[in-house]
């Protein structure tokens, strides 16, 4: 029987869709622990490929009949191997085409809402790490925030829409993933934008994003208004796209809230982060849609594919901004910190431009979960 | 580090220096100790899982461009 291939693409409508999908990852048990495609009806078996070397017969009765089933690997080679040994069992099985590298890398484009005037805003969501990027078009003109390496993805997109790139901006210096921002810029002759407090030590020029530091996008008609909002890192921005949207970059997200501890600065930040939420954001319109840099579950995923939610319903649902006793939210954000993203420092340095990394290790170095929040 | 048998599985992408690995390891007697080159830096994480799983002893890792293990036959 000849076995079938799955894009990331195809996985990600699974997702959205809510469809089943039977997962046999054949990664080592680390790996797979550390990591895994996760949907709402998605159910796994774990099993190494270097356990089934001398065949699939011990693993056939696991895998259901009534279910589509992907077999997954990092790269491709040991899951088109393992598919193969499946299919000459008798079964129909997909694997996964580029692996959990390809899945890493994927970006689903949605659309949040219009703009006035015929603007757009779209939410590029990295399904498989997390990462939320967003790009606004307004007549011609596109501002891109957060994006990923990926950075032909947008670049491609903002051609087939007809618009030009004008702005980029990195809402903060990131720690989970390398910043596609400056070759962005590089590329469209844009304007990259930083908050300068998180870019004393980068090595390139850049535009010092601070407060009131608006840019207007298509001829004055969409307004990105620079709200400073330090907690997660020292010069965290956050932006009001056309007073409808607040993107909090990784600030504050669905179900949970930013981390102070990636610069190494817990103690010195929380005060920051607990005075951005409880003060500076909640002296903002309910009526905002929060659009995060991160989502960390597929729960926080709308029908739509989208991460986004009303402020007003953050304040009322979210855990993290419902701490009263400043002592207790010291507790939560400086104790108890989930394990820090993998490469993290050399990831920040990757994007202060100080080391230069290639391809492949850059790949490397952003394998993983981003693990950038607090529940 | 001696080792009584090398395996090159440089250039080699996965799983075929693991299946290489392993037919290598069919060859030499218990005690005996397989060098493996290999280039695939997923080799790492799932030559050190195999050999646990498979009884055996990761005795060394070298890293660099091209990765090194020495793995003592269980």
């Amino acid at each position: 029987m000849t076995v079938h291939v799955l894009t990331a693409k195809e996985v990600t409508a699974k997702i959205i869709n809510k469809e089943p999908l039977f997962i046999l990852d054949v990664r080592n048990e680390n790996d797979f622990s550390d990591w895994k495609i996760e949907g709402h009806y998605f159910d796994h078996l774990n099993v190494p490929y270097f356990d089934l070397l001398d065949g699939v017969e011990e693993i056939l009765e696991k895998i259901p009949s009534d279910k589509e089933v992907l077999v997954v690997c990092a790269k491709e080679g040991s899951s088109v191997m393992v598919a193969d040994m499946l299919s000459e069992a008798g079964l129909i099985v997909s694997y996964l085409k580029g692996g959990m590298k390809a899945w890493s890398e994927y970006l689903e484009p949605v659309k949040v809402g219009d703009l006035k005037e015929g603007g757009e805003i779209y939410q590029f969501v990295r399904i498989g790490k997390g990462c939320l990027s967003y790009m606004i078009i307004s007549n011609g003109e596109a501002a891109i925030i957060d994006a990923t390496r990926m950075a032909d993805v947008y670049i491609n997109f903002a051609k087939e829409l007809g618009v030009t790139v004008k702005h980029v901006f990195d809402t903060h210096l990131h720690a989970d993933h390398i910043s596609g921002g400056r070759v962005i810029a590089e590329a469209t002759n844009a304007a990259y934008w930083l908050p300068p407090k998180d870019a004393e030590e980068v090595m390139f020029d850049y535009k010092a994003l601070e407060e009131g530091s608006d840019v207007v996008i298509g001829n004055t008609t969409i307004t990105i208004q620079s709200l400073y909002s330090p907690g997660h890192t020292i010069g965290s921005t956050s932006f009001i796209v056309d007073d409808q949207y607040l993107l909090s970059g990784d600030i504050l997200f669905i179900d949970s809230i930013g981390r102070p501890d990636l610069a190494g600065m817990a103690e010195d930040w929380v005060g920051d982060l607990r005075e951005t939420l409880y003060t500076r954001y909640k002296a903002l319109s309910d009526e905002l849609i929060v659009l995060p840099a991160h989502f960390m579950i597929i729960d926080e995923l709308n029908d739509n594919g989208s991460v986004a939610e009303k402020l007003g319903t953050l304040f009322a649902e979210n855990h993290g901004l419902n701490i009263k006793d400043e002592a207790e939210f010291r507790h939560l954000v400086t104790d108890n910190l989930p394990p820090q993203p993998n490469a993290y420092q050399e990831i920040r340095e990757t994007n202060m431009g100080k080391v230069s990394p290639d391809e492949e290790k850059q790949r490397e170095m952003e394998i993983g979960p981003n693990r950038c929040a607090i529940r | 580090m001696e080792s009584n048998k090398v395996l090159d599985a440089k250039g080699l992408a996965c799983p075929m220096p693991i299946v290489k690995t392993k037919k290598a390891m069919n060859e030499l007697e218990a005690g005996q100790v397989l060098e493996i080159h290999a280039t695939d830096k997923g080799a790492k994480n799932d030559l050190a899982a195999w050999a646990k799983s498979g009884g055996h002893e990761l005795l060394q890792t070298e890293e660099g461009d091209v990765l090194k293990f020495w793995i003592k036959k269980g």
